[in-house]
């Protein structure tokens, strides 16, 4: 059992059922927790797995859930209604991960959801998924039909106390909504800005109450722990972070693709094995490891592992791990642009640097690529790096939209010089 | 005077329409939550969503029309302005971009004689970008209709718009 997020499935069938998920294991995960564990031995597994949040950010999952206050009668009211959330509003540029995983096996997903809500104790849970997702929307719709047939969801689940209801919430779109605040005020049918923080999620989210957001892929991993316990999943991380990871690559190598894989696996093996290396005339001038909004590293860095931390010291994030490669016929300014025009355009408005610092970055940007640019202008952006990084905004997305950026100004400097010197005329790129 | 002039203006849900949000309102603790999917299912009856659908969906979720507007304008698949039959979402974010979906772009609005945003004159389609599809292994993408379309190329292109 070394893939067990995807051994479901294959590119022969293409939807794995309730009767197809429990020839493989299915849902003992659910079955041990509900029936032989108490919700705190749950979190208290979870954490000592060592999963860590899959949607980007990295942290400790069950951490998370011990944060939720114990549910004892002397809680205040509102904290005695608390809420599970699946967060498969996946759209960080580049990553193409949780939409297979919806796609072809949700019913992996429920069971990761339906133990974490038992864990924390909720009785309500929703997958809160973006709206451009028709394929995983129906899938999802199915096997939750399915799964409450079984008696899996609803009241006395598996004759226990426990009781469940998960809905579908589809979403209308903007990247924002993926954020855990954001998406708690698109769930309550408010504008998707984020919260100021604190409270955190855990103590008073959705309606006020307790809640846990988790992602997708990190929700795929908790039935698996449970049923084959720690060690086995200690067992399959080459470095210091433990489990697999889907990784994946797009742009252009031989062949894109996303692949199950050890969390550790050096990035060069997933982007020369499994993606096959560089499509012929091309080279690689440098990639950005887990989405638009991690830093660019380059062939130097082929050697680091896809762990948190150690992605973290070589100047970038692991993110969502789906791995973004830039050649040498693509230019990285314009690059940098088109992911910069997102992020201002996604942008929620709701805070000045962002909303405003944006919009500065694209125009310069645009600008300079124009031959219009000044030197001083990369000053700016260097200034703006700053201004829109971490601790001057509500959320992650402006500090995300900059990273590429900082690191494309560091490593790409000549690209950028070259158009405002005004000899960009020897340039190749396409 | 301004209450006949709203009334007149306002337009009320279907049968079906109502049954279909009724059937999901308990899922939320109040109605405002409920916005945004209704507004989804009153747009998959209506195709868009005009100032007296939106009307008719406050009343009915008896919530104000400015926060159910602000909402509309947010959100990228909320439609405020009328759109063809089918709507052709592409890609433009950064796989995408580096893979073609300029081409894919320029070829949509040149069959189609429009800019991005606008119908084609028989009101078949409507072309609109889109942020990333999550389908960057086999970039470019789009999505027509309902339907997640890959490996696009201008043959492609042509292939969809045959139909």
């Amino acid at each position: 059992m070394d893939k067990p997020l995807t051994q479901n499935i294959h590119p022969d069938h293409d939807f794995t059922s309730l009767a197809d998920y429990q020839k493989t294991g299915g849902y003992r995960g659910m079955r041990k927790a509900l029936t032989e564990l108490q919700p705190h031995e749950v979190t208290q597994q979870i954490k000592d797995s060592g999963l860590r949040g899959r949607g980007g950010a990295g942290f400790s999952t069950g951490l998370k859930w011990s944060l939720v206050p114990k549910k004892t009668s002397d809680l205040p009211d509102f904290q005695q209604t608390r809420y599970f959330v699946a967060n498969a509003d996946e759209m960080e540029p580049g990553a193409f991960k949780d939409r297979l995983l919806l796609e072809q096996d949700p019913h992996q997903l429920i069971e990761g959801i339906i133990i974490g809500a038992y864990a924390i104790q909720a009785n309500i849970a929703y997958i809160f998924m973006r709206g451009e997702y028709r394929l995983a929307a129906k899938r999802v719709t199915y096997a939750l039909q399915e799964a409450r047939a079984q008696g899996y969801l609803g009241e006395h689940i598996l004759g226990s106390d426990f009781n469940l209801e998960i809905y579908l919430h589809t979403s209308a779109g903007r990247y924002i909504c993926g954020e855990e605040t954001a998406l708690l005020n698109a769930l309550e049918g408010k504008r998707s800005t984020p919260r100021a923080r604190p409270p955190h999620a855990v103590a008073s989210g959705l309606w006020g109450r307790p809640t846990v957001v988790n992602n997708v892929e990190t929700l795929c991993n908790v039935g698996h722990i449970i049923h084959y316990g720690i060690d086995w999943y200690h067992s399959l991380g080459l470095g210091a972070d433990h489990g697999t990871k889907l990784f994946g690559v797009s742009g252009r190598v031989k062949h894109p693709g996303l692949w199950e894989l050890p969390m550790g696996t050096p990035i060069r093996e997933i982007v020369e094995e499994y993606a096959g290396g560089m499509l012929d005339g091309y080279q690689l001038r440098g990639f950005l490891p887990g989405g638009a909004s991690t830093d660019f590293l380059l062939p130097e860095h082929l050697d680091v592992r896809m762990d948190y931390d150690v992605v973290a010291e070589a100047g970038s994030r692991l993110g969502t791990g789906t791995l973004i490669i830039l050649d040498d016929k693509t230019c990285p300014v314009k690059m940098v642009l088109n992911m910069e025009q997102f992020f201002a355009q996604e942008s929620c408005g709701w805070c000045t640097p962002c909303r405003d610092g944006l919009p500065w970055t694209v125009t310069l940007l645009q600008d300079i690529i124009a031959g219009q640019g000044r030197m001083e202008d990369l000053d700016t952006l260097a200034g703006l790096t700053r201004m829109l990084g971490p601790g001057h905004t509500f959320c992650a997305l402006a500090p995300g939209a900059m990273e590429p950026l900082q690191s494309a100004l560091k490593f790409f400097r000549e690209d950028f010089e070259r158009y405002i010197v005004g000899n960009n005329d020897e340039l190749e790129y396409a | 005077m301004k209450q006949t002039a709203e009334k007149s203006t306002s337009e009320d849900l279907t049968a079906l329409e109502i049954q279909e949000i009724n059937a999901i309102i308990n899922h939320y603790e109040d109605h405002t939550s409920v916005a945004i999917e209704a507004l989804n299912i009153v747009q998959k009856h209506r195709r868009w969503i005009s100032d007296s659908t939106l009307k008719a969906v406050a009343d009915f979720l008896q919530i104000s029309l400015a926060h159910l507007e602000s909402v509309a304008t947010f959100d990228n698949l909320i439609y405020r302005q009328p759109v063809g039959n089918t709507v052709i979402h592409y890609c433009n974010s950064v796989t995408c971009w580096m893979l073609g979906s300029e081409q894919i772009r320029e070829h949509l609005c040149q069959r189609l004689h429009v800019e991005p945003g606008e119908t084609s004159a028989d009101g078949q389609y409507t072309i609109l970008p889109i942020v990333c599809l999550g389908a960057c292994d086999r970039a470019p993408a789009a999505l027509v209709g309902d339907e997640l379309k890959i490996d696009l190329n201008t043959d492609a292109i042509d292939e969809i718009l045959k139909r």
